[in-house]
């Protein structure tokens, strides 16, 4: 029997800001453990949580981004558990009144082939909402060692619909929804960071039904890679369970992308009840369309409307624009270069062709880059306007990688402009024909290429420098004389 | 929820992570119940005109600028705990 997965995914997003959710210390990765801390962090005796408001910006932001509707009014609730995690006993989250309803995320599905746009999809959001992190645990033999650096840290869940149905699709989810993230400003994503992280709720159910199965909580996804493959392997795993006269039992199971398989997780506390109620240390809050329009305004173009605007308006391939949008300041350098030389398409090549290829080997970022936008948009000039060849134009680039010297000072400093004096052209030209007179009868007789012999030689007196249009077209005009 | 007898005080004892004895279980099932008991004198109030809120005063959009302040030096942070290691706080281990 055909069977269809049905898979929900709830994303925690740490959100980029310079302090923590309702502690004034900073948030931060990488620092050594436990100096990340304040009487808030800690919950101390007597402390209260202040709302840091740019943790909240970023949330609405987020949420406009994706569609959402932002509620009016939303608050804080209190997520009461026992685990060593969280200092006060509880977490602060949102229970019944998040900050982000609805709204959706664009995906695309793998093409036919890697040059070929693949079918786009929207999918449907359930809700975003903002709590804190909590702090990290890691297991010794005899006990479990608390680091609270990362409690406290703004953090956004983002629940899908269980709108999803295979592993790729989950794939393209959190690809999609990561470059939304990091275009917005909102977080870096940093997978190996903890800044993105991922639990899938999958379950089976026979093609075309449209009751729900029994769903399984994959938790530890944490990478993209390892997200597809958790989903892969659950879904075999609970059709083999099916078709071998099994039921599917709800339970939590840890996915491990090394080994690629799974295991259930024993829980040790009893089923969930943490009796959430309004934190009465914070004030609710409103969001007033003042405010959101204060926060829409400087939102960038989302990246598949940026990438259908490349194809449209410069009618780029879609591969180009593919490498172009997938990075927000790669995509803004583009459209500058574009905007100086006015030939979009040669920008696009040299960003995406040899901009990119230099700047992998020399591991470097694209700010680091020596080159910008106006020397790209230089020399694309340059060979447009017939000064260089593309040859000749490659060299350039190569040096101005380096150097970072204007693509027209090195061409003139090394005298690399093509010749297109045509008295120098012309001499060349005779010189060509006196030293390769079999060509010139060969040509004669209606061999036309026996003209690149001729050609190659101009080219080698020029020392690649002549213009191939005009050799071509002072050649042919003597041989016909 | 209202009836001392739907109490379950196993259950809330569990979930206060509280070992109670059997006296102590009868005694707090019967003040847990007067608790309630006396909670439900708000239902006689009509309350159909009034919005719902999660607190008493009408303050909302409290917040700070996203400023760092200085962190506590981690020998202070840690010096409450009971047991630590490698600057860490140390509990009994908490998976199998």
């Amino acid at each position: 029997m055909p069977y269809e997965a049905v898979i929900g995914l709830e994303v925690h997003v740490q959100i980029k800001t310079c302090s923590k959710m309702f502690a004034r210390v900073a948030a931060g990765y990488g620092q050594p453990e436990n100096t990340l801390t304040d009487p808030v962090v800690l919950a101390l005796p007597g402390v209260l949580p202040v709302m840091n408001k740019e943790a909240i910006d970023k949330v609405i932001q987020a949420g406009l981004m994706l569609g959402c509707t932002i509620a009016p009014v939303c608050k804080w609730d209190r997520k009461n558990y026992f685990y060593p995690d969280s200092p006060k006993n509880y977490q602060i989250s949102q229970y019944d009144q998040p900050i982000c309803l609805g709204g959706f995320v664009e995906i695309e599905l793998p093409g036919p082939s890697r040059n070929v746009m693949g079918e786009h999809k929207k999918i449907p959001l359930t809700r975003i909402h903002l709590e804190e992190d909590v702090g990290k645990l890691s297991h010794g033999v005899h006990d479990s060692l608390i680091d609270y650096n990362r409690a406290g840290t703004p953090l956004m869940e983002i629940v899908s619909e269980p709108a999803l149905h295979g592993a790729d699709e989950a794939f393209a989810y959190l690809t999609a929804l990561k470059t939304v993230m990091i275009y917005g400003g909102i977080s870096d994503c940093d997978m190996e960071k903890g800044q993105l992280r991922c639990d899938a709720n999958v379950s089976i159910r026979p093609a075309g039904s449209t009751k729900l199965g029994t769903k399984v909580e994959l938790k530890n996804l944490n990478s993209i890679s390892f997200v597809r493959d958790g989903i892969d392997h659950e879904i075999k795993r609970q059709i083999a369970v099916i078709e071998g006269g099994g039921t599917i039992v709800q339970e939590t199971r840890d996915y491990d992308g090394q080994t690629g398989a799974s295991q259930s997780l024993r829980s040790k506390e009893m089923a969930h009840d943490y009796r959430y109620f309004p934190d009465p240390d914070l004030m609710p809050v409103k969001v007033d369309e003042d405010w959101k329009a204060r926060l829409r305004a400087p939102l960038p173009e989302l990246p598949f409307d940026k990438q259908r605007r490349f194809m449209e308006k410069y009618r780029l391939p879609y591969t180009i624009t593919a490498v172009l949008v997938r990075d927000r300041e790669l995509s803004d350098y583009f459209e500058a270069a574009a905007r100086l030389c006015d030939k979009p398409q040669a920008a696009g090549n040299w960003i995406t062709n040899d901009l990119l290829r230099d700047l992998a080997s020399s591991r470097q970022s694209l700010a680091d880059s020596r080159v910008r936008p106006a020397h790209i948009a230089g020399l694309v000039k340059l060979v447009e306007g017939g000064a260089i060849s593309s040859n000749i134009a490659k060299e350039v680039f190569v040096e101005m990688f380096a150097t970072g010297e204007m693509p027209e000072a090195l061409v003139e400093r090394k005298g690399l402009k093509q010749s297109t004096d045509t008295n120098e052209l012309e001499e060349w030209a005779d010189a060509a024909m006196a030293a390769n007179p079999k060509s010139v009868a060969d040509f004669k007789a209606g061999n036309d290429k026996a003209i690149n012999a001729m050609k190659g030689f101009m080219m080698k007196q020029s020392k690649g420098k002549a213009n191939p249009r005009l050799v071509d077209e002072i050649l042919r005009r003597k041989l016909a004389g | 929820m209202s009836k001392s007898s739907e109490i379950n005080i196993d259950y809330v004892a569990n979930l206060a992570r509280l070992a109670l004895t059997a006296e102590e279980k009868s005694q707090f099932s019967q003040q847990l119940g007067d608790i309630l008991h006396y909670i439900e004198k708000l239902n006689e109030l009509d309350v159909t005109q009034v919005e719902p809120t999660a607190h008493a005063f009408p303050v909302c959009n409290v917040w700070r600028d996203d400023v760092a302040e200085p962190a506590l030096p981690v020998e202070e942070a840690l010096q409450n705990a009971p047991a630590q290691r490698d600057h860490m706080i140390a509990v009994p281990k908490v998976v199998e």
